[in-house]
């Protein structure tokens, strides 16, 4: 299915968020993470189910003022 | 020492992190600062690149406290939802609460702010909130559950220094026991001096150390103004007046009578 992740489309085949994070290359990166605008925790990524058409943040600490 | 949510600290001077040269003068200049909290953002992680893991391990070997902004955040959503990924990520329920709401001044949407301030001192969050010096908001800030105001003293990254003297020094007399950090805008050394001496609690600074010639003499330079500043303040200023008073011994003056 194709989702958004942070602004880009891509093809996941992962049903669950902790799955398309592994895909995607995240797995062991310090990131937080929305779906739609909602935060979910890192705790429950392996429970949270991926719908077509998501919206995915994956944001990493980074510079700020 | 500095109170902010039951957190004691020396230095009144909170250092922003985004805007340096590299990473290595960032490094210098926090260590020159003898600063004790830093800022920290989030932002889109590019899945190779992994900048912000890098970055993070850096601010972790300087050994000092995060407090993470909502920076680019123009609605209340967009806040709420930042707030609660840096919570996770940072592992602080201290957050430097901003919304704006205009973009050529970055002035903050107060009415957001105090909506956002609101949820999130609910939800558990330190909220530092990136406001203007209005009284009122103020108040309602407060009323939300904030433990610590952080007025502009002018634009973000304008270095003009105390813009609005007479409103600044007004909320300072107003909440007399609620800690203030000057936030955004001050541009060198004596403005943050001028923020101290006149009652603030802390300055926070970026874009003036980091974009400075040499961004680590100039976080020195800063940290001893503070210092001054607030020295300054507790020794007790005289008050300015409108005529001269001679400070040399007027009795006894030579070639008089």
């Amino acid at each position: 299915m194709r989702i958004l992740v942070n602004g880009a489309w891509r093809e996941t085949a992962g049903e669950q968020l902790a799955t398309v994070l592994s895909e995607l290359g995240y797995g062991d990166a310090v990131v937080a993470t929305a779906i739609n605008g909602e935060f979910v925790a890192a705790a429950v990524r392996a429970n949270t189910p991926i719908a077509e058409g998501d919206r995915i943040e994956v944001l990493a600490p980074m510079q700020g003022g | 020492m500095l109170e902010l949510y039951r957190t004691s600290l020396r230095s009144r001077l909170l250092l922003g992190t985004a805007r340096y040269p590299s990473p290595a003068v960032l490094t210098e200049a926090v260590r020159a600062s003898g600063c004790e909290v830093v800022t920290v953002s989030l932002r889109r992680e590019a899945g190779a690149e992994r900048a912000g893991q890098g970055f993070w391990s850096i601010i972790r070997s300087l050994g000092v406290r995060v407090l993470p902004n909502t920076a680019g955040c123009h609605s209340v959503k967009e806040a709420i939802t930042t707030a609660h990924m840096a919570r996770e990520v940072f592992g602080t329920t201290w957050i430097k609460l901003e919304v704006i709401g205009e973009h050529d001044t970055l002035q903050p949407d107060v009415f957001g702010l105090v909506e956002a301030a609101t949820i999130l001192c609910r939800d558990g969050f330190e909220v530092f909130p990136y406001t203007t010096e209005d009284l009122v908001v103020a108040e309602r800030l407060l009323a939300a559950g904030c433990g610590v105001l952080m007025p502009w003293a002018a634009p973000i990254g304008s270095g003009r220094g105390l813009n609005n003297l007479f409103a600044l020094k007004t909320l300072r007399a107003h909440f007399p026991q609620v800690p203030i950090v000057i936030d955004a805008g001050l541009g060198v050394p004596s403005h943050a001096a001028q923020a101290l001496e006149i009652g603030f609690d802390a300055v926070l600074i970026n874009t003036a150390v980091a974009q400075a010639g040499d961004p680590v003499q100039m976080a020195a330079a800063f940290a001893r103004a503070v210092e001054a500043g607030y020295g300054a303040r507790v020794a007790g200023p005289i008050e300015p007046r409108d005529l001269a008073a001679p400070s040399t011994p007027v009795i006894g003056t030579a070639f008089r009578g």
